[in-house]
């Protein structure tokens, strides 16, 4: 009997050394999937494998510290190659799976996957991309954009080409520049709104896909049009291309700005480095640079195991993006498990989950969203940054602009259906 | 199918045309309409029938293709452009005029008819590869159409959200509704081709495909059947793009651009040009392959390769694999998995007594 009372004595202790030991090993109650699409082969592969390692990596360290709410988070991911039958057959597998929340890739597969998301009742999120009426979450009520829309975008664009002009759009020229699909063009009626209360001169430029050949729009921008300020929409390859075009017929890059899809480190390189592109502005929904405490952590927990830390981490836009979108999830389903502490949690409860986030900044990697039910794109917020001597240089914060101009216009998407 | 056709002997022509010619092969079909309408749908999970419903919307599009590519020789790289017409006339004609879905499906199939046909015009004047970039014209004209004429894609994000199809009081919403919504027309379309190819239009479109001077010269009109061929072609991709809206509920610009039109050349080549049954191959094949590498990579990857290295290797395996797979199944049998079909059951006809 003695021996038993010695035996299990010991065994508690040592239970109670472990647990105090390793805290972040904690019992895990159970787990919490997430669906993830990726892209890392198809046509934005140059996003897709940065900006999913990012994801990940953000997911491994909440499971490290010991999960959300005691619940480990499984992050399941399915690479659709950027297409849709492929996109409808990952998402039906990750309700299969019971994911709570699906983060979606790719504009044309947002779209494709809108009505099911709704039906089933998962939200999806649609950061960067996809339409710009979703931010409406009266009428989309299961699609998040989390991030500033094109719209959100376009008026930020033209209220900081406003404060590089000195304060006053009147007689000014601003140049669109855009990849001519639906979503180049999605902006463009946002832009109209302002150039007639601005009282600017606004033209486009529309580059036909793929993208790769737009000597002629920029010979015109800088000769004929002589535009005071460029703002451009490109994707893929096209960022890299304009940028070098611009340069070759003398245009001052300091008098560009471009929209979220070309303003990584992938095209400044592409476009032949930073010193090529010295002076070009970028727009970004993350913040940039490798200087917050949640990469410090991911460092600390790679160099814990014994492993370099990833090479994705050096192109921060991307990799800072993946952390932003995992980091929003995460805080999704702790605000669901926070209501529902059994950990039974369904889309719906993750759903109110996303509407539930508010000033959360991860150190300020993050801008201060305020998701609610009628707004799911959580305000809208940008910050500038400048290829300046080597690297991004941080010119603004976080900051929206003719956030009326904005809401009129989904209130009018909204009326149309 | 493998049947034995021992000591049927046929006395009549209606006999020798039937499409079933063995007693047999009713209860074969029989037995297939059991395991598609009941079996499958009532024992397995909404995710198989998801992927079984990517695989009905891709048979349609790939025996529509194979009419025009397999049995008339004519070159298309625009069948994609084809689905997004009729997507956006079913679209169009739900959303503005309220119409119900055999309307539009109808009406989808006829528009993109009357586009394919306009598109295949040149058909008379220039073959082969020539062809092929008149067809890729006519893609990406209708590409930058639907692109730009903000009155046929609703607007400048080019979608247009569609409501699911009603059958009476009931809306088809679930991965089973679909299930069935779609394999009726299927079952439609398998059976329509099969009777097209055996008809006389069918032979005219062979008779063109195997030498189009020898059919001018016994009389075929080649000007006629090959716009026809194009039109029919063009119907079955149009269905097929109004089954896919309806499938996804909106039709969207990005859908059906020039990718979707190679896919759907290679399910034919793969399954093999000139054969109802190897449209059916090559569409599974092409849809299911993906899937099932991925979920043996996910079974067996994890084994050599650590998880953030088995997530960024298996899409790239998989389209390696996929390549590497259509490589072998081309070079086993250049006639595609329709032929690779034929030998086995050819070999099984007479076994175990082959001489």
């Amino acid at each position: 009997m003695r021996h038993y009372l010695v035996i299990v004595t010991a065994l508690i202790v040592a239970a109670g050394g472990l647990l105090s030991g390793a805290p972040a090993h904690a019992q895990s109650k159970g787990e919490i999937v997430v669906g993830v699409q990726c892209d890392r082969t198809g046509a934005t592969q140059i996003v897709g494998t940065v900006l999913c390692p990012g994801f990940h990596d953000y997911i491994a360290l909440v499971n490290s510290k010991g999960g959300v709410e005691g619940y480990k988070i499984r992050a399941l991911e399915i690479d659709h190659e950027y297409k849709v039958p492929p996109a409808v057959e990952s998402y039906e597998r990750h309700k299969k799976e019971g994911a709570v929340t699906i983060a979606v890739y790719g504009t044309p597969q947002i779209y494709a996957l809108a009505q099911r998301l709704t039906e089933d009742r998962i939200p999806g999120t649609s950061p960067g991309f996809g339409s710009a009426a979703a931010a409406d979450g009266q009428r989309y009520p299961y699609i998040f954009p989390i991030a500033a829309t094109y719209w959100s975008q376009g008026t930020a664009a033209v209220d900081f080409v406003k404060k590089q002009l000195g304060g006053s759009l009147k007689g000014k020229k601003i140049a669109y520049i855009f990849y001519d699909n639906p979503a180049g063009r999605e902006p463009i009626e946002v832009l109209e709104d302002l150039s007639a209360k601005e009282g600017f001169q606004l033209k486009t430029f529309a580059v036909p896909p793929p993208g790769v050949e737009m000597g002629a729009q920029v010979l015109d921008i800088a000769q004929r049009y002589r535009a005071d300020f460029v703002i451009a929409h490109l994707f893929g390859g096209a960022p890299a291309v304009s940028i070098k075009e611009l340069k070759r017929v003398g245009y001052p890059l300091r008098k560009v700005v471009s929209f979220v899809w070309g303003s990584a480190e992938a095209n400044i390189d592409a476009a032949g480095g930073f010193a090529v592109a010295e002076g070009y502005y970028t727009m970004q929904f993350a913040g940039v640079g490798t200087d917050y405490p949640v990469l410090n952590e991911i460092r600390e927990m790679y160099k814990k195991e014994g492993k370099p830390a990833p090479k994705e981490m050096d192109s921060t836009v991307f990799y800072n993006r993946g952390v932003l979108i995992a980091a929003l999830h995460v805080e999704a389903i702790r605000n669901a498990l926070k209501a529902k502490p059994d950990g039974k949690i369904t889309g719906a409860d993750a759903k109110a989950g996303f509407e539930k986030i508010s000033n959360f900044t991860l150190g300020g990697l993050v801008p201060p969203l305020k998701i609610t039910p009628a707004d799911h794109e959580g305000g809208g917020l940008v910050q500038i940054w400048q290829v300046k001597g080597g690297k991004f240089v941080k010119v603004t914060d976080w900051y929206a602009a003719y956030t009326d101009v904005v809401a009129k216009h989904i209130k009018e998407a909204a009326a149309k259906k | 199918m493998i049947h034995r056709e021992c000591g049927v002997l046929k006395t009549t022509y209606q006999a020798d045309m039937a499409l079933y010619p063995l007693p047999i092969a009713r209860w074969t079909v029989a037995v297939l309409a059991v395991l598609f309408f009941t079996l499958i749908p009532l024992t397995l999970h909404e995710y198989y029938l998801s992927v079984a419903n990517l695989v009905w919307v891709a048979v349609v599009g790939a025996l529509g293709l194979n009419i025009l590519v397999g049995y008339t020789g004519q070159v298309s790289i625009g069948h994609g452009a084809f689905m997004s017409v009729g997507a956006y006339t079913a679209a169009n004609l739900a959303t503005r005029l309220g119409s119900p879905w055999p309307v539009n499906l109808l009406a989808g199939g006829l528009m993109a008819a009357l586009v394919g046909a306009v598109v295949g015009i040149p058909s008379l004047r220039i073959k082969g590869l020539y062809l092929a970039i008149a067809t890729l014209a006519g893609q990406l004209i209708i590409e930058w159409t639907i692109n730009h004429v903000t009155f046929i894609s609703g607007g400048v994000q080019a979608s247009i959200e569609v409501p699911r199809p009603r059958l009476g009081s009931m809306v088809l919403t679930s991965q089973r509704d679909m299930y069935y919504f779609l394999l009726v027309f299927v079952v439609l379309a398998v059976v329509g081709s099969m009777n097209l190819v055996r008809s006389r239009v069918g032979r005219a479109f062979i008779a063109i495909r195997d030498h189009d001077i020898a059919a001018e010269i016994i009389g075929i009109n080649i000007f006629g059947y090959k716009v026809l061929a194009f039109a029919i072609s063009s119907f079955y991709a149009g269905v097929t793009g109004v089954l896919y809206t309806y499938f996804l509920g909106i039709a969207n610009y990005e859908q059906f651009q020039i990718t979707v039109s190679i896919d759907y050349l290679a399910m034919i080549i793969i399954g093999g040009l000139g054969s109802v049954l190897g449209s059916i191959f090559g569409a599974i094949f092409v849809t299911l392959l993906p899937i099932v590498i991925r979920y043996a990579m996910e079974a067996f990857g994890g084994i050599f390769f650590s998880q953030q290295t088995v997530l960024n290797l298996i899409p790239n395996l998989r389209l390696m694999l996929f390549g590497a797979l259509i490589i072998f199944f081309l070079i086993v049998e250049p006639e595609g998995l329709n032929r690779l079909w034929r030998n086995i059951r050819n070999y099984f006809r007479v076994w175990p007594f082959a001489y």
